[in-house]
């Protein structure tokens, strides 16, 4: 489908910054503003899983959002399949939607409490696909043996669902729209650990069968690490590092990532405070001028603090932007 | 009365049945309806009734006293029959009133939606327009209308419609704003939705009833307003019939004959007394907080309604012993059983994990101990909670707080809904400390800065003043765990205190609480779902499933050879670092509905060991070696033998 081994995705130099402007219609003081993206470079492969790890604010569900077109970048491209997307970013994610679509954190809150389950997957094919009644009902009961509902949950309200079968619902609507791409915000985090499988397991096996390419975000690594390909961790609104899912964890290069292994709790391993008691993220209003996590950093030298470093090929298909990796 | 004419069977089911069973239930609302009603059929059938004629005019008969021959309620200064009159102009101020609520709400809510939804610039210029119409006392501002537009019921109209028209574009812009950033709409976008699509077809549905209901309370409003202007001669021109008119034109023999102005004056009283008896039963019926519950005000401690006998006192008794615990929530026709006999124990200076998956009842459990379970609509039914022996479900409420926040401390899961947003943390700890104990401000404020430097909060003296917004999600939950410390408390319970943490930031806050643990001797009941970190931070752990626990024992034990089935699965789920791709363990099914449990054990129709024989009966809980408890027919492990060999 993709024309001329186009990936999948590509980004590149991607920025987004919320706030700044000036009050007074242009003449006032200007305001502070947030960073929340910055120099995003990514590619992804079709068929691939990218796996994006980071904690909260570390801007990734705002690049998760630029990518399906629901905010506009400050700056950068985004191409999906070989076509420039970016100037419809924000202003038409319906041309988004054809080829990429998101699955949301929350599954009861992005359905309408007030639509059957009918109308609200009937959405996807009626706009994007115009398909007739006929067309529409077959396409659903498809849709819905793919994931495994019943069929007579079409005609029920979305609170009569668990989160598990909520989120199934999620994603036969973005399935709808017959999407090459899927964007995955936390898309088990809201789940039980029992039901979380049963959905991680539909998304691997529906990737399968559709042919589809993922970006899956989530801050739980061990997650990430059972479906992803590729693995990249965001910090601070940049990506600082990036490589195979098999070696991310297992022989981090950047101390941030190693610092997010140790800290996910496993059974028999004793409890140590993996850094000091009070590390915390810098203030997004007024960033450190070298690397962000040189504060937090036990390598961290007066050059982190004031030159920041570049985000390089360590060889083996591993990239980091450290200035000192491990 | 409406009530009664939906048909039964579907009235009992769907939100409009709902809706109408919850307005019924409420007096007041009915009696409402019912005056409404009756006003309601006397105006439609007044052109069949015999009625005279309203603008026969008869000058020696003026002033006729009420139940005079042929004038049931007299007549007016011109000798008309004022019953005529009143049937004629209640009709007309009913159909203004309504007509003025349908204009204003249907302006209103559109000029809302807009503002709302597209926000920015848009939301700026629609409201502070509506700020303009604000800035006018409303009187005026009718007045100004009718002056400009001259004198009329359609002026008076329009001139009411106006001045309601802000309350409704506010009311509406506040919901559509919380809405329009919900990912529902977000999902709609995505699907190819146009913007002016999404607010017909995803936001008008969810503002529809905030509509109505902001309609119900200013529909009587709005029927006094038209009387108003109709009173001061700008509405309904003479010799047009009209409430308003009616009671000007009696004023003026006030004294002498009353009832002229009287009449219309009660007609206009009941009007709006039974219109706004209406609203607020509209509004208790669908706002969804009331209908939760929310009108009634929690109890300070859970309802208890114990059948049968307290268990008596364990032979040695621990530092909090439940026994055989039943919480339930009834809700209408529905009783959910959160609890259905849990017991467990916690001795000084332990840690137990309580491990669960949502609905399991592990929070219940942690906020029965103190009677915190909101009641109505919680009930604990059973059972026994006992603090070093003593039975807190007998005990008086004074007794019971006395020992909440004193000796049993809680830290809640997020941090930032449990701080007050208005004080600041270091007054919030003082206060904590003072309410149990009489000692001088200087003093718990001493106590308090050495807690936030307990906690290893950086710049404890600054932090003191900072309020909670102040402060990253790893201090409010700091700040919350020196709450839990002030008095020293010998237990304290934790429900999923670092769920909301990011991982890094968790970790931190467990290494603090392992070290205080440590260092005060104090007992922890940890509830989580999080068997990570129950393996890394307990003693002993409990796994609970629909309302029970299923198995117990020490924390190295259970994970390492759990016996129940649902735990050796639920291990089995969580997916560990460093295995690499691959598919992972689920457990097929749901948990069980807690209204409807199956008899036996409630994991059976999920268990792939169940037999007919766990589909029956009681499974008790019973102690398979010296340290664990089990409630299996068919473990995992044989426990008991392993012990003999």
């Amino acid at each position: 489908m993709t024309p001329s081994g186009a990936p999948a995705v590509a980004i590149a130099n991607l920025q987004k910054r919320f706030g700044g402007g000036r009050t007074l219609f242009g003449f006032g003081p200007e305001m502070p503003s947030v960073h929340a993206v910055q120099d995003v470079d990514l590619t992804i492969p079709t068929g691939e899983t990218l796996g994006i790890v980071g904690e909260s604010g570390c801007g990734k569900s705002t690049l998760a959002r630029m990518l399906v077109g629901l905010i506009a970048p400050s700056e950068g491209s985004i191409e999906i399949e070989g076509r420039d997307l970016g100037p419809a970013a924000g202003r038409d994610p319906a041309a988004f939607g054809r080829v990429i679509q998101y699955i949301f954190q929350d599954p009861i809150s992005s359905l309408n409490p007030r639509k059957t389950i009918r109308q609200v997957i009937e959405v996807p094919l009626r706009r994007l696909h115009a398909m007739g009644p006929e067309a529409r009902a077959a396409r659903i009961a498809e849709i819905f043996d793919a994931v495994n509902l019943r069929h007579e949950f079409l005609e029920r309200y979305p609170h009569e669902f668990s989160g598990g079968q909520a989120q199934r619902i999620g994603i036969a609507r973005a399935l709808a729209a017959a999407p090459r791409i899927l964007v995955l915000d936390e898309p088990v985090s809201a789940l039980d650990v029992s039901v979380q499988a049963q959905v991680l397991n539909l998304l691997v096996r529906l990737k399968a069968e559709f042919g589809l390419t993922y970006l899956f975000i989530s801050h739980d690594l061990a997650v990430v690490e059972a479906v992803s390909d590729r693995v990249a961790v965001m910090y601070f609104g940049r990506i600082v590092e990036l490589a195979r899912a098999a070696d991310i964890f297992a022989r981090p290069r950047h101390h941030y990532t190693a610092l997010l292994a140790r800290s996910a709790p496993v059974v028999g391993r004793a409890l140590t405070a993996p850094e000091a008691a009070t590390a915390e993220l810098p203030d997004p209003l007024a960033p450190p001028p070298g690397c962000a996590f040189a504060e937090r950093c036990p390598a961290a030298t007066d050059r982190c603090r004031k030159e920041r470093p570049e985000f390089r090929d360590l060889g083996n298909a591993h990239f980091a932007a450290c200035h000192h990796p491990a | 009365m409406s009530a009664a004419a939906a048909p039964s069977s579907a009235g009992s089911r769907g939100p409009v049945g709902a809706f109408l069973r919850l307005f019924a239930r409420n007096r007041l609302a009915a009696f409402g309806g019912i005056v409404l009603g009756l006003v309601l059929l006397l105006v439609l059938l007044a052109p069949v009734l015999p009625l005279a004629d309203p603008y026969a005019q008869d000058k020696p008969n003026k002033f006729l006293l009420p139940f005079s021959a042929g004038h049931l309620l007299g007549t007016d200064h011109l000798g008309r029959d004022i019953l005529s009159r009143l049937v004629w102009g209640t009709q007309t101020s009913l159909a203004v009133g309504v007509a003025a609520a349908l204009i204003s709400a249907t302006i209103g809510s559109a000029i809302g939606i807009v503002a709302g939804f597209y926000g920015g610039r848009t939301d700026n210029l629609m409201m502070r327009a509506i700020d303009m119409l604000m800035a006018f006392p409303y009187i005026l501002l009718a007045l100004a209308i009718v002056a400009a537009l001259g004198p009329g019921l359609v002026n008076a109209l329009i001139a009411v419609a106006v001045v309601n028209i802000p309350f409704f574009a506010r009311n509406i812009r506040g919901v559509t704003v919380g809405l329009a950033h919900r990912e529902f709409v977000d999902a709609a976008r995505l699907a190819g939705q146009s913007n002016l699509r999404i607010i017909l077809t995803e936001i008008l549905p969810n503002v529809l009833p905030v509509i109505v209901i902001a309609m119900s309370t200013t529909i009587g409003w709005m029927i006094l307003e038209t009387a108003g202007l109709s009173f001061l001669g700008l509405g309904a021109q003479p010799p047009a019939p009209d409430l308003g008119g009616m009671l000007g034109q009696g004023r003026n023999a006030l004294i002498t004959d009353p009832h002229a102005a009287a009449i219309p004056g009660l007609m206009i009283f009941i009007i709006v007394m039974s219109v706004n008896l209406i609203g607020d039963g509209v509004r208790d019926a669908l706002d969804p907080r009331l209908r939760a519950g929310a009108l009634m005000r929690p109890m300070a401690r859970t309802q208890i309604d114990r059948r049968g006998e307290a268990p008596p006192a364990p032979a040695e008794p621990a530092l909090l012993d439940l026994q055989e615990l039943r919480t339930e929530f009834r809700l209408g026709a529905r009783v959910l059983k959160a609890l259905s006999g849990v017991t467990l124990s916690v001795k000084p200076g332990e840690c137990l994990g309580i491990v669960g998956e949502s609905g399991s009842g592990k929070s219940v459990a942690a906020l029965s101990v103190m009677g915190l379970v909101a009641s109505p609509p919680g009930v604990i039914t059973g059972g026994a909670v006992r603090y070093e022996g003593e039975d807190l479900l007998g005990a008086p409420y004074e007794r019971l707080r006395g020992l909440r926040g004193n000796r049993v401390a809680y830290i809640f899961q997020d941090p930032l809904a449990t701080l007050h947003p208005l004080h600041r943390v270091g007054d919030q700890i003082v206060e904590a400390i003072r309410v149990h104990r009489r000692v001088p401000e200087a003093e718990a404020r001493a106590r308090a800065l050495e807690l936030l430097r307990a906690v290893r909060i950086p710049n404890a003296e600054r932090r003191m003043g900072d309020y909670p917004h102040q402060l990253s999600g790893g201090m409010r939950q700091r700040v919350g765990i020196a709450m839990a410390l002030v008095n020293d408390p010998d237990l304290i319970i934790a429900d999923e205190p670092t769920t909301a943490l990011d991982v890094t930031v968790q970790a931190q806050i467990l290494a603090l609480l392992a070290d205080l643990r440590r260092e005060r001797g104090v007992a922890i009941l940890f509830i989580t779902h999080d068997f990570g970190v129950v393996g890394q931070f307990c003693d002993r752990i409990a796994v609970m499933y629909a309302g029970r626990i299923v198995e117990e024992g020490p924390t190295a034990e259970v994970l390492g050879a759990p016996a129940h089935p649902y735990t050796r699965r639920l291990i089995a789920c969580v997916p560990e670092l460093g295995a690499g791709r691959r598919e992972l363990a689920a457990i097929p099914g749901l948990p069980p509905a807690v209204d409807d449990l199956p008899d036996g054990c409630a994991f059976a129709p999920r268990c792939a060991r169940a037999t007919p024989e766990c589909r029956r009966g009681e499974i008790a809980l019973a102690p398979v070696t010296a340290t664990r408890r089990l409630r299996c027919l068919h473990p995992e492990v044989e426990l008991t033998r392993e012990e003999q060999r």
